[in-house]
């Protein structure tokens, strides 16, 4: 199976270029997009108005919004259950993806999924996916999709420091491996597999995971944009170069619990409060705007509006969509040929 | 406007709880984040945080009260711009205009009548066919060769379709189904996985996502308990999850059922397990015609099929359709022998069996029916349900366990469409509830044999 790029990325060995103005107040924007989206969302919760398993992405917004930068239109991007930041970087719609969270008619999938599963063909976004681990050998198997039809994209395969422990995650890397798939594996390592830390889960480190299959890994600091970017710019040129899967490890860290109901008895608060305080992605990235003279509070101010309008639009949406209407109980279990 | 701060719900169950500590006084600045209060459920002590930023004007339920309801204001926040001294003298405590803007759905939602199961509606005719006018050309094949050669028509047709399994390529085949295929179509095509089940289904799931239309051979469909997790929740559920956007057009087939002395492990039948689940269709082919136009139309179809094929009738010869556009939609069941004493339904080896009983039945004057399922979800009830109106009686054989199986669903089938034309009640014929036995004995015991049917049948008709 020979692989035909038809776009090229940049070669990893240029050194990246100095990110601009522009680009540095998009990934302010997506960031903080992310964060008032699961800020709002949280609350909705709060309100009874989402139900279920709510798992917020509060902490984490630089490792999608990073990695989504150095992808092109037609990657694909699967991942798990703490799926919302995903999906906005992938550019959907955060009035369909919020609605969704409320159950009703006009989410991404007719409020027929809720939080964890949720899907974009147009956005090239498969999921959400419910089962730990298990959109690893989906994600792989969107690679191999890619490549067999040779259409130069790749896939981008999220998996958290909890799913790196599933079986079928070394299937994956074995496959990915053996028939040079384009995927990036991205482990989001935030700490925590639900209330098990990682040290008292997983032996070794987890960039070093593929390891015995040849895959390169890198570990990254995934509370910094300009690094996940960088990083995922290097990773994007070797897998799209036709070299084979690689592993980008992000450590990054999430200030919410693992879903709406966890105590957080795991770790300490000032655990916590010192995340939040010296590491977090926005603060950082907000000082660096000021650093560089691209912004002052002023017109961070505005783009904050408007993030909130985008946010309370959502909002206001995903509680006044309609419930789904009752026929689409039997609705979308087969395709009709 | 002053925001109210609402009692929240902070697992999936919470109704009310305890407002246990202010950790925010009145006066205090809050940002987004901040912990303000700290509330008892019924599972844990947790911190509620600030959404939105201002100053804490009014607290309007003190620490310590119980019970507090979800979604009642417990403070007012003054914005940016108000003071604390504003609000306070503008706002009763007791308006809530929010929550009462917001309610929650599960309260407001009526109970909807949700339409009836269309399990409970008269069953509805199986899709057209116009299969016999295609077995006036025939050549004889084996179950082996129609499988093989279904596979490679639509390879050639389409060029999405691909193979992929242990041993399907370089080996041709674990039992040599996929002879030939990496010759004609190459390696990217016919595709040799590692032992690695539960891997390659997933992967395989995912290329069908990805607009391929992948054929997973399991060497036998007991490594399937591997791979089931992607069988069902990944494949069968997420169209819809998706709300009808992600179908997954892929097919896993492969030997199910016992075959000879491989014992527990090696030898169960699946039908029941896959035939429980939305979103999955399950076929399984009797005689090499079944096989090449069924797998043809698995491959065709834009939904995940389950294809449970049966080893010991790999080598069995048969009269297949020469015609290229020889296909068997999947829903129809065949009347492989017509009668009007006893309907016995079957599937796969089964059938074979079925008809060997209906031989010696006819020899003792009874004229039964046979019908070959085929399809076992979508299950035509339509064809089933008619030949019992019939006889007035039926016998279900199947290699699987009784409980839970086709048998029972077929027992149930007869309860809900067909109570009033039964002279009887319905007998299963099925694999002893045992896990498979090696002893060349035991084996033959715990499996049906013909002479099961015929006592079967002479029971129903009270000989």
């Amino acid at each position: 199976m020979a692989t035909t790029t038809r776009r090229r990325a940049k070669p990893a060995e240029n050194a990246a270029p100095e990110p601009t103005q522009e680009e540095l107040l998009h990934y302010y924007k997506e960031m903080l997009l992310i964060r008032r989206f699961e800020e709002k969302a949280g609350q909705l919760y709060g309100m009874g108005l989402i139900g279920g398993f709510c798992h917020l992405y509060i902490g984490q917004e630089a490792v999608v919004v990073g990695m989504q930068a150095a992808q092109l239109p037609g990657d694909s991007v699967i991942t798990s259950y703490r799926d919302h930041g995903h999906m906005l970087a992938c550019g959907m719609d955060a009035k369909g993806v919020m609605a969704e969270l409320t159950g009703r008619a006009g989410g991404y999938s007719k409020g027929k999924g809720g939080s964890m599963h949720m899907f974009s063909r147009e956005k090239n976004f498969y999921g959400g996916h419910g089962i730990v681990g298990a959109q690893t050998p989906i994600g792989t198997g969107l690679a191999f999709a890619h490549k067999y039809k040779k259409d130069g994209c790749i896939d981008v395969c999220y998996l958290g420091d909890g799913a790196v422990n599933q079986g079928q995650v070394y299937e994956s890397f074995n496959m990915a491996a053996l028939w040079k798939l384009p995927v990036i594996y991205v482990i989001e390592n935030n700490k925590y597999a639900m209330g098990t830390s990682q040290q008292r889960a997983s032996a070794g480190e987890l960039y070093l995971r593929g390891s015995a299959y040849g895959i390169p890994g890198k570990q990254v600091n995934g509370m910094d944009v300009l690094e996940v970017k960088k990083a995922a710019d290097e990773a994007v040129a070797y897998v799209r170069g036709g070299n084979g899967p690689m592993i980008l490890e992000m450590k990054t860290y999430r200030y919410r619990g693992h879903s709406m109901s966890d105590p957080a008895k795991y770790r300490t608060k000032e655990e916590v409060n010192k995340m939040r305080s010296e590491y977090d992605c926005i603060d950082h990235l907000k000082s660096l705007l000021f650093t560089k003279g691209y912004a002052d509070e002023e017109s961070l101010k505005v783009i904050d509006r408007d993030v909130k309008a985008v946010v309370t639009e959502a909002a206001d949406f995903a509680t006044t969509s309609p419930e789904p209407d009752a026929a689409e109980l039997w609705t979308d279990i087969l395709v009709e040929a | 406007m002053p925001i109210d701060i609402l009692m929240p719900a902070l697992s999936p169950t919470m109704t009310e709880g305890k407002l246990a500590k202010w950790v925010k006084k009145e006066g205090d600045t809050i940002k987004a984040g901040d912990v303000i209060a700290e509330i008892e459920t019924d599972k844990a002590t947790m911190e509620v945080e600030a959404v939105d930023e201002g100053t804490l004007a009014k607290i309007l339920v003190p620490e310590g009260t119980e019970n507090v309801a979800v979604n009642t204001a417990i403070a007012l926040l003054a914005g940016e711009g108000e003071s604390a001294s504003d609000v306070s003298a503008a706002k009763a405590p007791a308006e809530a205009p929010k929550a009462e803007a917001a309610p929650a759905p599960k309260e407001e939602a009526k109970p909807a009548a949700a339409p009836a199961a269309p399990a409970v509606k008269a069953p509805v005719a199986p899709p057209p066919s116009d299969e016999d006018r295609f077995f006036k050309n025939t050549q004889t094949m084996t179950v082996r060769e129609a499988l093989r050669d279904a596979m490679a028509e639509e390879m050639r047709k389409d060029g999405s379709v691909f193979v992929m399994g242990e041993e399907v390529a370089e080996y041709q085949g674990a039992y040599k189904v996929t002879q030939g295929l990496l010759q004609e179509f190459g390696p990217d095509r016919v595709i040799d996985t590692p032992i690695t089940e539960h891997g390659f289904a997933g992967l395989a799931v995912g290329a069908a996502f990805g607009g391929l239309r992948p054929v997973v051979e399991f060497m036998t469909f007991n490594f399937s308990m591997q791979a089931i997790d992607h069988i069902i929740n990944s494949a069968a559920k997420t169209l819809y999850m998706s709300g009808g956007q992600m179908g997954c057009p892929i097919v896993f087939r492969g030997p199910n059922g016992a075959a000879a002395r491989v014992a527990a492990q090696h030898s169960q039948e699946y039908s029941s397990w896959y035939a429980h689940i939305p979103g999955l269709k399950v076929v399984s082919p009797y005689s090499a015609a079944d096989a090449k136009g069924l797998l043809k139309a698995a491959i065709r179809d834009p939904n995940p099929v389950v294809f449970l094929e049966n080893e010991i009738l790999y080598g069995q010869h048969f009269e297949v359709p020469t015609d290229p556009d020889f296909i068997i939609p999947i829903g129809r069941a065949k009347i492989e022998r017509a009668g009007t004493d006893v309907t016995i339904t079957a599937f796969s080896l089964q059938v074979g069996m079925a008809l060997a009983a209906a031989e010696k039945l006819a020899e003792q004057g009874i004229s039964a029916e046979v019908i070959n399922l085929r399809s076992i979800r979508p299950l035509d009830v339509h064809t089933i349900v008619e030949s019992v109106k019939k006889t007035n009686r039926l016998v279900s054989v199947e290699e699987g366990w009784p409980f839970a199986g086709i048998g029972a669903e077929m027992s149930a089938v007869m309860m809900e469409h067909a109570f009033d034309y039964l002279d009887a009640p319905v007998v299963r014929v099925h694999g002893k509830d045992v896990p498979m036995p090696y002893a060349a004995n035991l084996e033959k015991l715990a499996l049906p044999q013909v002479d099961d049917v015929v006592t079967a049948a002479k029971a129903v008709l009270y000989r």
